[in-house]
């Protein structure tokens, strides 16, 4: 039996805005009988272009109605432009998580709202301008670059509980592997350089990396100012510093402090620091 | 919450009787069957009484049985250590709508280097027996065909088929863990040469299964070991759960006639029901040869988790033969082997039924399942779409 969360068992038995509106102004369908799952969206629009009412048919299994369910609840209120940013991690995490083996259910989601926002702003997604690789289960590589994208996925069996590709025949495992492997690449190239690891410091590593950090990156940038800042003790994680020259009198040195010395200090020492003001 | 079970091809309640027998022999009666002094030998007379019990049901010579962990074992057992004993045949026939301890193995054997010929079957389930005499060439070494199949209950004409392999001098291989207990078999007249069988299935616990191996074939042990079960299964006797399926068989002799008129007619009662107040219903499988506890169903339109689910919450323990139940993402192996309409396949629920069901329980499910499939229905978008097509709608 699948370990479903409460919420999803709870979405599946109570479905909220199962149906179809009556003249909508977006529409999208995605699935098929002979897939197991299938979905029906439809939404109307308010006069500020929020969506005011969304409903959904479904047929499929109780992950795939709770995820409907979630879909709908989701994007009710919102404008075209914020329901287009809803991901299928966003429905899984509404419904409390999803089983792996199931995360299909949450990127049908995901893929019938986009069908119907391109409906409503009359563009077509047309299967033709992809490749279908999955024939058993008609999945583009367009869906699986997505779902790959979008949830860091790594292997053919990932792919294939995100988007059922690979799941019938397996001739396509090849070709799944072939697009993980393009599209990881690609999104090693795209990220930004990982920053160096923090090591655990001993204390009187610590104490001397604070004193650089304070010197090299932080009270340069308050004497621009006209401020400065010395540095008087460290307990722990407990940075101990008192402001000079305009900053000590500055009614804004609190947010200094926090928001620009702490996030110095973590960033180049250690997460765990926190920065107190000595008043003189 | 109330209970009703009726999946019990999947797995059944351990008969209280059966639970009393085995209890001594976790705590008094410990010895080794295979020890010399008195203490082992009370034990081993015990086994003995309960293979007599298990050759007693199936109409075998005690000498025929061998006691195994489950009926995974057996089939492999049969199939691999038949293959063994024929190092120079490298063919096999089975069919395709086998459980997975023949399905799988013959998936292994493919990937082997073997040749394997599976056998279809028609709308409802049934063999095309000339497929089976065209099929078997001078290097088949053995044939397994189920019994009776799991899913949809429909059984095989395994006599026939044992004559057409036995005509051939072929070793004749049947997974009987549907069967036995449920319908009478008679191994003394029959053309099976090996026979599985599982324990939990008909009452006994998990983790016991018997290999019937007829006087005279060939056989090379599966599990390599000590001198036990005459040298054809190594392992220490599971003496417990051996005398707890022993009166699980004595239990299931008795309880024959009360399966194929009482449960037989409750089944049929449920599937009557079913039929009258539900739309668009399809049973699975070959009606006039099928066991008394199992009616598969598929309703049209719908998915089989979300409904099983929603038995679920009522109580009501079923099974389906739907992707989504199975981890897998397409429908059983044996209704698309059956060729079952994608519209109908993902729908299918099985009901199984025991000798501890009741009226009363098949009246809870027929009151409570319309609901469940007119609710789900007006969740499906196909569903209006159908009725429209039909103009009710």
């Amino acid at each position: 039996m699948w370990d479903y969360t409460d919420k999803v068992k709870e979405h599946f038995l109570n479905p909220r805005n199962v149906g179809e509106i009556e003249s909508p102004d977006g529409v999208g369908e995605v699935g098929s009988l002979a897939c197991g799952d299938a979905l029906r969206l439809s939404f109307k629009l308010d006069q500020e272009k929020r969506i005011q009412d969304a409903k959904f048919k479904t047929f499929g299994c109780a992950s795939a109605i709770a995820s409907s369910s979630a879909l709908t609840e989701i994007i009710k209120g919102k404008t075209l432009d914020e329901a287009a940013k809803v991901s299928n991690q966003d429905i899984a995490n509404y419904l409390g998580g999803l089983p792996e083996e199931k995360m299909h259910c949450s990127v049908m989601g995901r893929e019938a709202l986009e069908l119907a926002i391109a409906n409503y702003r009359g563009q077509k997604v047309k299967k033709e301008d992809f490749e279908v690789v999955c024939n058993c289960f008609g999945v583009t590589d367009r869906e699986i670059v997505k779902a790959i994208r979008e949830n860091d996925l790594k292997t053919v069996e990932q792919v294939t509980y995100y988007t059922k590709a690979g799941g019938g025949c397996a001739q396509c495992h090849p070709k799944i592997e072939d697009i993980i492997e393009r599209v990881r690449k690609e999104m090693v190239k795209e990220a930004p350089p990982p920053k160096p690891e923090k090591k655990k410091l001993t204390n009187i590593q610590k104490i001397k990396l604070i004193e650089e950090t304070l010197g090299r990156e932080i009270v340069p940038a308050l004497k621009a100012d006209g401020g400065d800042l010395d540095l008087i003790d460290i307990d722990g994680n407990k940075v101990f510093v008192a402001l000079r020259g305009k900053c000590s009198f500055c009614p804004s040195s609190e947010v200094t402090l926090k928001q620009y010395v702490e996030s110095k200090l973590r960033e180049f020492v250690s997460d765990e620091l926190e920065v107190e003001e000595v008043r003189p | 919450m109330k209970i009703v079970y009726v999946d019990n091809n999947a797995t059944t309640r351990v008969a209280p009787e059966v639970v009393e027998a085995m209890m001594p022999y976790f705590s008094d009666l410990y010895g080794n069957a295979s020890s010399m002094h008195f203490f082992g030998g009370q034990v081993q007379r015990k086994v003995n009484e309960a293979r007599d019990k298990v050759a007693d049901l199936l109409g075998a010579d005690p000498s025929e049985i061998v006691f195994t962990s489950c009926g995974t074992e057996s089939d492999n057992a049969a199939i691999l250590g038949t293959l063994d004993s024929y190092p120079e045949k490298r063919h096999f026939i089975t069919s395709r709508v086998e459980h997975p301890a023949v399905n799988n193995v013959a998936s292994y054997l493919s990937r082997k280097g073997y040749r394997v010929t599976e056998l279809l079957v028609d709308r409802k389930g049934r063999l095309d027996l000339d497929d089976l005499r065209e099929g078997i060439t001078d290097q088949t070494a053995i044939v397994s065909i189920m019994y009776a199949n799991n899913e949809t209950g429909v059984i095989f004409p395994i006599e026939e088929i044992g004559q057409i392999v036995k005509e051939r001098g072929i070793p004749f291989h049947t997974d009987a863990v549907q069967a036995v207990g449920k319908i009478p078999i008679n191994l003394a007249k029959s053309t099976i040469d090996m026979l599985s069988l599982s324990g939990h299935k008909l009452h006994a616990p998990k983790g016991i299964g018997v290999l019937y191996i007829r006087k005279g074939t060939k056989f090379s042990p599966f599990l390599i070991g000590g001198h036990q079960e005459k040298g054809r299964r190594g392992g220490t006797e599971n003496v417990p759960y051996i005398v707890g399926l022993g009166k699980a068989c004595e239990l299931a002799k008795k309880n024959m006639e009360d399966e194929n008129t009482r449960v037989r007619a409750l089944r049929d009662y449920l599937e009557k029901k079913i039929l009258e107040t539900i739309p668009n219903v399809l049973v699975n499988g070959d009606r006039n040869h099928k066991l008394p506890n199992t009616v598969s169903v598929s309703f049209e339109y719908i998915e089989g988790e979300s409904i099983l689910l929603m038995l679920s919450d009522l109580g009501i323990c079923a099974s389906s033969g739907s992707a989504c139940t199975s981890g897998s993402l397409e429908p059983s192996h044996v209704l698309r082997a059956m060729g079952i309409p994608f519209t109908a396949a993902h729908g299918s629920i099985r009901f199984s039924l025991s000798v501890y069901n009741t009226k009363e329980e098949m009246d809870y499910i027929i009151n409570n399942l319309p609901p469940i499939i007119s609710k789900l229905r007006d969740i499906s978008p196909f569903w209006k779409d159908y009725l429209k097509s039909q103009g009710k709608a």
